[in-house]
Parts: structure tokens; sequence; C-alpha cells
């Protein structure tokens, strides 16, 4: 009898190109996403040494960082802006690599389109220039984000040099309350965990309430496992997710299908297979999370209040609150909830699909957004855009007074025009509450598309679970 | 291509907070280069300069004599977040050549160790050592030596540090992966040709259907 493998050793093993005792493996990847910002030194590298890239074919760009999410009929304002997006065209063509650029109906954020597309799908390797290439990991892939020097190697070679990581079991048990979703457990775990706590691990997400979720509020938690330190995140694949790729445009057709659905079956981890560590959450037992600081890891259950420096036993975690609470000038032991905000940001890789949408929309719907608060709301891509078009939902955006813009990253990284003004609160439904991430001395509260629109509405931080009963919506 | 790591002496840089992200390292505004170029003013820009671009009084890298310093003395998890490789070439174009943490996010680990930054990961004891040592004298010198694995400290004792080998060997020579990888071209034609692909990005099999739930 073979060692019980999990999901990571089976997908691992199966892109083992060679592993030389003592020295990395060299792992094959079977699709690589680039965009415009973390891929043009990477270019100039192969330029450089007369290379061309291995294979076009598994490969995909797109532009999503540094693009606006205003009328894409203008030319970029932005000089470096353009010129970066402009070197990615190029780039593209040069090599023959496909590009979803500005003017593609697939054009969006580079996590939206793989899965959207039928590109990410179980059992592969998938690597971007991006942290939250963890995202692809929902759908029982082996992600991760990668540095410029690798993706000019992957671009060269297809392959990568990598050690194997350790596993980290997430496992979730119970049951979701109404009102408490995906972004909640992940805000939940790293609250627990916090931003290093899974470093050197890749997190695979189990138990009966991870099998519950729809595939878009997986990828929601996979897509901050990076937060957590995890480079990849990932869910062994199920009927949810077989349904999920079936016909999309790049899914396996007729036999293939069926050929693909057998492997795929046999990837989650064998019973027995260990794990180097594990964690267990009770769904039942969460709320709806809100951060308070200024990495994803201080978060706090939304009826809570802001922790206290003083009653932090760590000197370095006491100094990091301190340091924390200072730049978002909260005091301990205040509420977040009634906190005025100024922007409600909707949109990111972790929380910009049609799923995310319809559950912001469904308390929006009829309503008006507190006049003192800018709403923005950002499809995550041109697919998920034409979609919420057609179910209606940009006109519940519309008529509530939120700006229904184009795809893109937008403020979750603030590259593009769309960003805080210095001292400003946002609700934002991102991934990251760094220091000045959505705009320097810009300060976030990072939580769900749901808390984000009730905060939208009462123009403070508000626990929407009332509203969701009220609007019995799809949760 | 980077240069052999010798070993060498420095005074330190002393930034002593944990989970410093790479956001922090460089804002993602710098981020709308072409190059690897002139990153350096970007390095630390929301700590080091107000809204106005003046210096702020107080953060480390403006106090004098911080100039020339070759090792950053970070805290815990340092490089967090985003996988920007415009972190460690910031940090590079500034001059540090090592970052003493007491642990490293592993992408910027990866990084880093790709653009001759050298990430030396210090047990806690001997990390308050060193802190405790620089707060007493700010121009207390470390001396690294990769090829011997050791840090000597301010008091002369030699602290013993791993790098991951095949990344010691490649800092030593001062080569890159992609030679290693390029040479291994053979096996990664055997392996395509037992691996069928899992996808064709120029050729979708089907009709877009767009933002299903």
């Amino acid at each position: 009898m073979p060692a019980p493998r999990t999901l990571l050793a089976k997908v691992w093993d199966d892109h083992v190109v060679v592993e030389p005792p003592g020295l990395p493996t060299v792992l094959y990847v079977d699709l690589h996403l680039v965009h415009e910002v973390t891929s043009p030194q990477a270019f100039s590298g192969l330029a450089a040494r007369g290379l061309k890239a291995r294979r076009p074919d598994l490969t995909l760009a797109t532009a999503d960082h540094s693009v606006p999410t205003s009328d894409r009929s203008l030319p970029i304002a932005d000089d470096l802006a353009r010129a970066q997006v402009e070197r990615l065209t190029r780039n593209c063509a040069e090599h023959g690599i496909p590009l979803h650029g500005m003017d593609s109906p697939h054009q969006g954020i580079v996590h939206v389109i793989g899965p959207e597309l039928g590109l990410t799908q179980p059992g592969m390797t998938i690597v971007c220039g991006d942290s939250h290439t963890a995202t692809h990991g929902a759908l029982g892939a082996l992600a991760f984000g990668i540095g410029t020097s690798e993706v000019e190697h992957v671009l060269a070679t297809q392959t990568l040099l990598q050690r194997r990581p350790r596993t980290f079991e997430v496992r979730v048990e119970g049951r979701l309350a109404a009102g408490v979703t995906a972004k909640d457990v992940i805000l939940a775990l790293l609250a627990r965990i916090g931003v290093g706590g899974g470093t050197g691990h890749v997190f695979e997400y189990t138990g009966p309430a991870i099998r519950a979720l729809s595939m878009e509020q997986r990828m929601t938690i996979c897509n901050m496992s990076i937060e957590g330190g995890a480079r990849a995140g990932m869910v062994a694949p199920d009927d949810t997710t077989f349904e999920y790729v079936a016909g999309r445009p790049y899914a396996p057709g007729g036999a293939a299908w069926e050929r693909a659905l057998a492997a795929w079956r046999t990837l989650p981890g064998d019973d027995g297979a260990a794990y180097d560590r594990s964690v267990t959450l009770d769904a039942g037992a969460l709320e709806p999370m809100v951060t308070y600081g200024t990495n994803p890891g201080m978060g706090m259950p939304i009826s809570g209040r802001v922790p206290d420096p003083d009653r932090t036993a760590d000197p370095a975690g006491r100094k990091a609150l301190a340091k924390a609470l200072s730049y978002m000038d909260l005091r301990p032991g205040e509420p977040l909830l009634g906190q005025p905000v100024d922007v409600v940001f909707i949109g990111s890789c972790t929380n910009s699909r049609i799923s995310d949408l319809r559950q912001a929309a469904a308390l929006l719907r009829g309503q008006r957004v507190d006049p003192r608060v800018r709403v923005l709301v950002v499809p995550g891509s041109n697919d998920v855009k034409r979609q919420a078009e057609a179910e209606g939902l940009a006109e519940v955006f519309r008529a509530a007074g939120a700006e229904w813009r184009e795809a893109g990253c937008s403020m979750c990284i603030a590259m593009n025009g769309d960003q805080l003004a210095p001292g400003q609160y946002a609700v934002s439904t991102s991934n990251r509450n760094f220091e000045g991430r959505q705009g320097a001395g810009g300060r976030t509260f990072l939580a769900s598309p749901l808390t984000a629109a009730a905060s939208a509405l009462a123009g403070r931080i508000a626990d929407a679970r009332p509203l969701v009963e009220r609007a019995r919506a799809v949760v | 291509m980077p240069e052999p790591f010798r070993p060498f002496s420095s005074r330190l840089v002393p930034l002593l907070a944990d989970n410093v992200d790479t956001d922090q390292i460089i804002p993602a505004r710098f981020l709308k280069v072409t190059d690897k170029e002139g990153l350096g003013e970007g390095l630390f820009a929301d700590w080091r300069y107000d809204a106005d671009g003046r210096p702020r009084q107080g953060f480390v890298l403006n106090r004098p004599g911080m100039a020339g310093r070759a090792v950053l003395l970070a805290g815990d998890n340092f490089g967090a977040g985003s996988s920007r490789e415009h972190a460690p070439w910031a940090l590079r174009a500034f001059g540090f050549r090592a970052v003493l943490a007491t642990s490293f996010a592993d992408i910027f680990r990866a990084n880093a160790l790709k653009n001759g930054l050298l990430p030396v990961e210090l047990p806690a004891g001997d990390h308050a050592a060193l802190a405790a040592a620089v707060a007493a004298d700010p121009d207390a010198e470390v001396t690294v030596d990769l090829e011997a694995g050791t840090l000597t400290l301010p008091d002369g004792r030699a602290v013993g540090f791993t790098v991951d080998p095949f990344a010691r060997r490649m800092l030593l020579e001062g080569t890159d992966e992609l030679g290693y990888l390029l040479a291994q071209g053979d096996a990664v034609t055997a392996y395509e040709a037992t691996h069928p692909a899992r996808v064709d990005t120029l050729a979708p099999s089907g009709p877009p259907n767009a933002g299903r739930g």
C-alpha cells in the first residue's frame, strides 16, 4: 500500500519534472497568468538572453492593476500606467501570448477571469506574479504567487524551482449563520493565527462549512491564504467544483470532460493522510468580522470592541497594536459599529464576483446610500459586469447612489487613481488594510460585501444581519 | 546578473517592527515602472516622507549616518503581503545587502535570494541581543559571511544561520537560477511528452458563458 497522500502531495507529485536529492524540485506549471505590473522586467530579461516564451499556449495575460475603471473609450491619462499597459501589449504580441487587454470582452482581474473562463481546473499548477494567485486553489489547484524573476523563469522554461511546502489543515466545522459569509471565515482565521501563522505552509480548507460553500465563496477564502502567510490555499474538488467548471469556455468537453472528471475525482486527500499542522474553527460561532488595524490579522467580530494595547501581553504585539490604532485613529475599547466612514469599496479579487455583487445588491435594492459616503462598485471582470447589468444589479447600484465602474483591481491597490484621500476611512471588501494600501494616509476596514453594503446605507460601520433577515437575501 | 556574494561588515539600520509588509517597503504607486532602476527613492516612502515630500524626522532612514549601511535589522515576518519583487529591488537600490529578522514571508525570501539580498533568519535570543547591542551603540557592526554561514555580532560572537543550500550556491557563485532551469530542457520536454497540456489558452473549447454564480 502506498502511503496516504494529501491533496497537495498528489498535485505536487504530478508536476515534478525532476527532484534531485537535496536540490529544489523542478516543478511544471500548467497555467501562467500574466499582468502588466510584475511582468515587464521579466520580458526584458528574456530579451537580454534572446529567449522566447516556451509555452504561450499555457500563458494568458490581462491588464488589471493599473487600468482605469472610468470611461474605457479614453486613453489612460497616467503616462506611466499607459506605458505599462502598452508594454504588456507589445510583449504579448512578440511572444504570441493571448492577452485580454482593455478592449477585450473578457478583461478583468486575473484571479477572476482564470476560474470564470474555465482555465482554472482541479489538479493544475497555476502561478502568477501576484500573491493572490492563491485564489485558484479553491478549485483544487496548487496556485501561488511568484516574483518577477520567477515570472521570467516560467516564461522561459514553463517550470519553477520550488521546495515542497508543509501542509496546514484549516478545518471549519458546523454551519454559517445567515449574514455570515466566506469573508468572515477567512478574517476569523487570520485573527486566530496571525499574518505569519501559515508561513512555509499550504492551507487546505476542509470540513462541512467549507463543503457547503459555493465555488465563489471558496475563492474568497483561498484568496486571502497569503494574508496568513501561506502562499497557497486549497479546497479538495467535489461536485460543486465540477459543476462550476463544466461548460466554461476553456473547460474540457465531450470525452475529454469524462477523462478529466475521472482524474479530478482521485485528487482529494486519502484517508489517514497527515497534515503538518491543523486548526479548527466553529462556523456556527462566527459573526461578521471587521478589521480594526493595519494588517488583515487585526480583525474582530463586528459587535466587538477595539482591543487595548495595555492588555496585550507580548511587548512586540503591544507596540504593533498601539502603532496600528494610532494610524487608524481609533481608541482602545471603542466599538466599531457606528464608526463613520467616507468610502465604501466593493470589489477586488477577493469579493468582486457575481455572487458578491448579488449579495450587496440585495441589501441596496430600493435604498439610497448615505449621501456622505462615496460608494464604488467595481466588477471583477467584463464578464461579471455584463452579467450584473443583465440581471439588473448595475441599475440597483446606480439607483442607490453608488458608482458602477469598469473592471479592474481599482481601490484594492490604488494604482489607477481610485484611492482614498489621507485620513479617510473606508469599508472595503478587498484583502489588505496595510497602511496606505488604498491611498497614502487612507484607513481601511476589511469586511464582507454584506457588511460593506449595510455600511454604505448607514454611512457608518453596520451589521448587515438585520437587513439580511429583512431582505431575505440570497446568502 | 548578481555579483558573487562575499563576506562584508556593516553598521545596521534598525527597523524593529514585526510584519513589515511589502506595501510599506515600496508603496504600489512606485510599481508603474517597466524596469528595475530608480526604486531606491520609493523605499519606505510613506514612512520616510510626509505628504509634501519632506523627510519625516524620527524615521530611522532619515537619521544622520544611516546612508551606506548595508544591513537592515528588522523584526518578525519581514516582507509580508504582496509578491512584488520591487521590494528587494528597492532595498538593494538603497544599498542593503542583508536583512536580519526572526522570520521572513515566503515570497519575499525567495525574491530577496534572487537579487543578492541575503535574508538572515536569527533565533529570537540572538536577535534580541543584537537589537540591544545596536540600541547601546548605534554604530555597532556585524559581519555577514554566507560561505561560513555566520553572522558575527558586535561582541565578536559568531552566530550560525542557514540559507537554502541551492540558493546559497547561486549567491556565492553570482549566478541565477534561470541558467540551471534552462539546462533541464530535456527533462522538461520528456515531462511534456507524457503529460498533455491541461488547457490551451490560444483555443477556447466552447463559447463564453459569462458570470454564472
